[in-house]
């Protein structure tokens, strides 16, 4: 698994459904739950996170950028 | 009496007599919209006219759903159908199928002739259309550095989704110079491959100025996009031809940026509840885990030992039990037989003969006992011994008989 605070928001959300979608299916050990669990929280802090801090970035094309 | 026709009949023989003339079947006919009506069935009915005439037009809404434009009152207008008679009102009028603003009526025959090209080619067809991304990351914008369309763009992207990044790629949108250089920044962000969209955009502007959006070369451009385009070219009842072939079409430049993005307030929510829901999740696992835990520990002290052991140390103590009343049993078994030998011990005491009235009779000179009268001469001292005391005597005399056999000793 990837560090949590190098995910882009749209990867710590993907994998935020798939935690959910496995702890969802039931069939996972004790060990296993409590890990995916706490991995899901982190992802979700580190979500909200980026929204917080997030601030849009504008940049500009020249004619002579690379085609 | 001359025959004579019913209402009914000369309307119908009059709208025959129109729609036999085919010049009246295919006419285009200019002039200025006055009683402009959009019903709310979705049809058009509104009036041509000039100094002299007016002239009724209705359009239905298959039509008018297919107009680039909606005329407003005082529009000076082409408008073209057929003319025939609205029998119930006895008036004959325009049954309108297209219409456009006087004056453009070169560019809208073009308009109209690049729409049915590529309509034909296939470009407008849905199954073109890709899905625009859940959360872009890069966006890429092609419109004018100076447009109001790019500011509004970047509010809106500021307000709802501030994590995306947004990519200018600088062109003019209006002038004869437009639609290459539309073309060429389309391409420039198509060369860069983490854009996961592109706004194609222009505020609001005359047919004139938007016409850049009605090149056959952009048109092209965006079709053959890698990266999923979505217009807002000029206002909301605006029609270009890059808006049927892009992917999405907005109706302003501000809900082309809101369609592309997500809401920040709603992710925020949405993560809350995702939040939420994990945490549900693993109670509910836990809780789950613990009531298996709880059954396997019944299952457990069901399968254990303990009641065995206790089974066996009750049937030990049971055991012990009867042992130990076997041995009571048995001791007074062996109690009573002592008692009764006791018995028989004492009643052989020789004590106890005397008592009942016996005696012994032993030879007085060496005390041998005597059991019977044989061998004892007459003048034999002999000492009779009682339970009280002793007698002694002289034997007188001797007799000997034969009933009793046995003495006691």
């Amino acid at each position: 698994m990837n560090a949590i605070n190098e995910l882009s928001f749209e990867a710590a959300f993907e994998e935020l459904e798939t935690i959910i979608a496995r702890l969802e299916s039931g069939e996972l050990s004790l060990d296993d739950s409590v890990s995916l669990f706490e991995r899901g929280r982190s992802l979700s802090e580190h979500c909200q996170a980026l929204l917080d801090k997030a601030e849009l970035r504008v940049s500009q094309l020249t004619d002579d950028s690379p085609a | 009496m001359v025959d004579a026709y019913t209402v009914s009949e000369i309307t119908v023989y009059i709208r025959r007599l129109f729609e036999l003339d085919e010049g009246l079947q295919d006419v285009w006919v200019e002039g200025e919209v006055s009683n402009m009506t959009r019903a709310s069935s979705g049809h058009w009915y509104f009036t041509i006219k000039d100094a002299e005439a007016q002239l009724k037009c209705a359009m239905w809404r298959s039509s008018a759903e297919r107009q680039s434009f909606v005329p407003r009152n005082g529009d000076a207008v082409a408008v073209h159908g057929r003319v025939s008679v609205y029998e119930p009102r006895g008036e004959y009028q325009l049954y309108a199928d297209r219409l456009r603003p006087r004056g453009a009526g070169d560019l809208y025959q073009q308009f109209e002739q690049l729409k049915r090209t590529l309509e034909a080619e296939g470009l407008f067809d849905e199954e073109r259309k890709r899905p625009i991304p859940v959360f872009p990351h890069q966006i890429g914008i092609v419109t004018s550095p100076e447009a109001a369309a790019f500011q509004d763009v970047q509010n809106v992207l500021r307000r709802r989704f501030p994590l995306a990044q947004l990519i200018l790629s600088p062109t003019l949108v209006q002038g004869a110079d437009a639609p290459p250089m539309i073309v060429a920044a389309l391409e420039r962000l198509n060369a860069r491959t983490q854009v996961d969209a592109i706004l194609l955009v222009r505020g609001g502007g005359s047919i004139e100025d938007l016409w850049a959006f009605n090149d056959e070369r952009v048109a092209r451009a965006v079709a053959a996009s890698r990266i999923p385009v979505i217009t807002g070219v000029g206002h909301e009842t605006d029609f270009t031809i890059v808006d049927f072939v892009s992917d999405l079409r907005a109706p302003t430049p501000s809900a082309a940026a809101e369609l592309v993005t997500p809401n920040i307030d709603d992710l925020r929510a949405d993560l809350r509840d995702r939040e939420t829901y994990l945490r549900d999740l693993i109670t509910d696992h836990l809780a789950g885990l613990r009531g298996d835990l709880s059954v396997a520990q019944r299952t457990l002290g069901h399968l254990s030992p303990a009641g065995r052991i206790r089974i066996l140390r009750q049937r030990v103590d049971d055991w012990n039990a009867r042992l130990l009343n076997r041995q009571r049993e048995h001791f007074s078994r062996l109690r009573e037989r002592l008692e009764s030998r006791q018995a028989a011990l004492a009643a052989a005491n020789p004590a106890s003969i005397l008592a009942r009235g016996y005696a012994i009779v032993s030879l007085s000179e060496d005390g041998r006992r005597l059991s019977g009268a044989e061998g004892v001469k007459p003048g034999t001292g002999i000492t009779v011994q009682f339970h009280d005391g002793d007698l002694k005597a002289r034997v007188e005399d001797k007799e000997s008989h034969e009933r009793y056999k046995r003495t006691l000793f």
